[in-house]
């Protein structure tokens, strides 16, 4: 098993939680892990991105070669399209609908539907309205992480375990919360996979 | 033991814990940071009695770490690349001053500038120091590289430098322990002149460098970071620096490279292994992350010798950090990529926060010039040097801590006035008081503002060290009261905010303004461990 996934978005948002929780599940079933993380003045809304590597054998890089990424999985469109160069023939692109604009030259945002659509497995979800339908646009992140667990090559339950083990610590409802929102995307991206 | 998932900075920290260390000294600087932090968070150290708050800059970060040395304890001293320029001062002379206790000098260099004004190669600083210096090719390495570094320290009684790259300072990994030693006992030197450089003494001591250059290079050779993997085609061999030898193995999935492979994680370099590798091969391919310091060294200036391939025959792009596809392409591998970026992706540069102060600060500061030409606006390192893009477009210079003032004071000598100069607060403490006391001798018609957001805030808000003493420190260096001003940079006092500026770039001596609003990044951080206490309390 050995699976190399792009994290991408801007900085703030958060892509650190997804990866703590896929390095958490990793670490519980016992696999080998790499990630590299971006800190530093790139961190100040500037796109970052984080090369996250599980595998059942040792890994060697920190870094995932081009067009070897299984998964890019992006809490911004355009920051998802920015990584295509990484992501294999027969990888899967999974990405947020609700862009985060703050740059003036923001492109048009249905143009970069399109060329997320172009892209021959995908996933696109808007996972912070589906977060703020659950009462809290925080856990948008878990959402997408949600709809990206189908392949990741671990069991839900381990993702589920994993949650419980960070968010424990701040009580019942937030894991329970986080729980829903991973189903949610989970759910989701079963009914609107494209490939 | 139980495996850690450690950044390769966390795990020098907690390789630095479990191998005795009694204090840790630095100032921040990315990708240096979170080693320091490690061990500042970490209850075992506290525990321990580990000291460890921040310097305010590098040089007085190596000083008091070569004093705890000279106290008989270990120390360690850590800083970004540039850092090191800072320290170079003490840095050199402890190669010939040498150690008490057990020193590690760790430098984080950013090859391809993530998060710096240059890429350079703090190796050479150990080369030129002379100084043995370890480079680990992963976190486990660099764990252990600690322990054995101290070791090699106090068997040698002289600093070691540890030099690390971003990608190993900033990836996780799982970590394996060892068990924990305990700290040294306070010790003095043997020999009470050993740290006096008088030049009698320094010349005995450098005499004693340079003999055993002889002692650290058979170190080399012997040590179990410098590997040669024997394999059968002769007709390349590879030397690898570092994490390197990752990028390599990447493009051999079973791991097994069908050339000889000399892997490099202790300098001075290991002269029969080296030998022995350019001896069986006919060309060598060098990959060093970083400078050509190997390379060059094989190749000599003439290159008469040796077939050498790497950064300067082109085979590796001259700068950059490495990457896997950039060493498949050095193999003649075939290089994989995905689909091309869609044309409409656009670049989104770092930028100043959403209701940052500095762009107050700013917006403020050029109404107050629009009347005067362009091209005055000294600046320095930190988050406001953001203030260097669209739409502020505010400032003209960036090339080291401190050089606002300086660079000021010396285009203001030359005539241009006023010039002004932006600094931060912690940025101030680190390297622009000595600046400002020149300005002041010569009473140059400058503008200085201290911009004051209560922290050191690009490296991700670190305690600044001058906090609520600015105003003291300058009046106490000579700046006249009456031109201290203190301004609260927000939208609604932009007018006056700027009449203020005005009136001091009218003045023909030294002015400081110092415009003070917290970092809201900060605010944010302030207010969220506030509700955790709470929390936490209920």
């Amino acid at each position: 098993m050995k699976k190399d996934i792009i994290l991408a978005g801007v900085g703030g948002q958060g892509i650190l939680s997804i990866a703590a929780i896929i390095g958490t599940a990793a670490l519980d079933m016992g696999l080998y892990l790499k990630q590299s993380e971006v800190h530093g003045m790139a961190q100040r809304g500037g796109d970052v991105s984080s090369n996250l590597r599980i595998s059942d054998n040792e890994i060697a890089s920190d870094l995932i070669a081009m067009g070897k990424a299984d998964l890019v999985i992006a809490v911004e469109p355009m920051e998802g399209l920015r990584y295509l160069p990484m992501l294999s023939p027969d990888g899967w692109l999974i990405a947020n609908a609700t862009p985060f604009k703050n740059i003036p030259s923001y492109p048009d945002i249905d143009s970069i539907y399109a060329e997320i659509a172009k892209v021959k497995h995908h996933v696109m979800i808007d996972a912070d309205q589906i977060a703020k339908d659950m009462g809290s646009s925080k856990v948008a992140n878990v959402v997408i992480l949600g709809a990206a667990s189908s392949h990741l090559g671990m069991d839900f339950s381990t993702l589920e375990k994993a949650i419980i083990s960070i968010f424990g610590k701040k009580g019942e409802d937030v894991v329970n919360l986080n729980i829903n929102a991973l189903k949610a995307g989970r759910e989701y991206a079963e009914k609107h996979s494209i490939g | 033991m139980q495996k850690m998932l450690l950044l390769g900075d966390e795990a020098i920290a907690q390789g630095a814990i479990d191998a005795g260390l009694s204090g840790i000294y630095a100032y921040p600087g990315t990708p240096s940071t979170e080693i320091t932090e490690y061990v500042q968070q970490s209850k075992e150290a506290k525990q321990k009695g580990i000291r460890s708050t921040w310097s305010s800059n590098e040089k007085t970060a190596m000083e008091a770490a070569l004093g705890m040395s000279y106290a008989g304890k270990r120390a360690m001293v850590c800083m970004k690349h540039v850092g090191l320029n800072v320290a170079a001062d003490p840095f050199i002379n402890s190669a010939i001053t040498g150690a008490n206790g057990g020193m590690i000098v760790v430098s984080a260099d950013d090859p391809s500038m993530h998060s710096s004004q240059n890429e350079q190669d703090s190796r050479f600083f150990g080369k030129f120091a002379m100084m043995p210096v370890l480079e680990p090719s992963n976190q486990q390495e660099a764990y252990d590289m600690v322990h054995y570094g101290f070791d090699l320290s106090e068997k040698y009684k002289i600093p070691v430098l540890m030099r690390i790259t971003t990608r190993m300072a900033h990836s996780r990994s799982g970590v394996v322990r060892k068990e924990a030693r305990n700290q040294n006992e306070m010790s003095l030197p043997t020999d009470l002149r050993q740290f006096v450089l008088l030049p009698a003494i320094a010349r005995r001591r450098y005499k004693g460098l340079l003999s055993n250059q002889e002692l650290f290079e058979k170190e080399s050779e012997n040590s179990a970071f410098n590997k040669y993997i024997d394999a059968n085609d002769k007709s390349l061999g590879i030397i690898t620096t570092g994490i390197a030898f990752n990028y390599l193995m990447e493009n051999y999935p079973d791991r097994k490279v069908p050339y000889p492979v000399l892997k490099i994680g202790q300098y001075p370099l290991p002269y029969k292994l080296v030998e022995k590798i350019c001896n069986e091969c006919e060309e060598i391919l060098v990959l060093e992350e970083g400078y050509p310091l190997v390379e060059e060294m094989l190749k000599g200036y003439l290159s008469k010798g040796l077939k050498v391939k790497g950064r300067l025959d082109g085979s590796v792009p001259r700068d950059g950090e490495l990457n896997p596809n950039i060493v498949a392409k050095a193999l003649g591998l075939p290089v994989t990529v995905g689909s091309d970026i869609p044309d409409l992706v656009v670049g989104r540069p770092p930028a100043l926060c959403m209701g940052c102060p500095h762009t107050d600060s700013y917006l403020a500061l050029n109404e107050a010039l629009s009347n005067l030409a362009p091209g005055r606006v000294f600046s320095d390192i930190g988050c406001y040097t953001l203030g260097a893009l669209k739409p502020l477009e505010a400032i003209n210079s960036c090339v080291d801590m401190g050089a606002s003032i300086t660079m000021a004071k010396g285009a203001a000598d030359a005539g241009l006035i006023p010039a002004v100069a932006v600094i931060g607060d912690s940025t101030f403490t680190h390297s622009g008081i000595t600046g400002l006391i020149d300005a002041v001798n010569d009473k140059s018609p400058i503008t200085v503002l201290i911009l004051d957001n209560g922290t050191t805030a690009m490296t991700g808000g670190q305690e600044s060290s001058a906090q609520g003493r600015i105003e003291s420190i300058c009046k106490g260096i000579g700046v006249e009261e009456e031109h201290i001003r203190v301004l609260k940079p927000l939208r609604k006092n932009h007018e006056e905010n700027t009449k203020i500026i005005m009136e001091e770039l009218a003045y023909k001596g030294v002015s400081v303004i110092i415009p003070r609003r917290e970092c809201i990044v900060a605010i944010d951080k302030r207010v969220r461990a506030k509700e955790k206490a709470k929390k936490e309390a209920q």
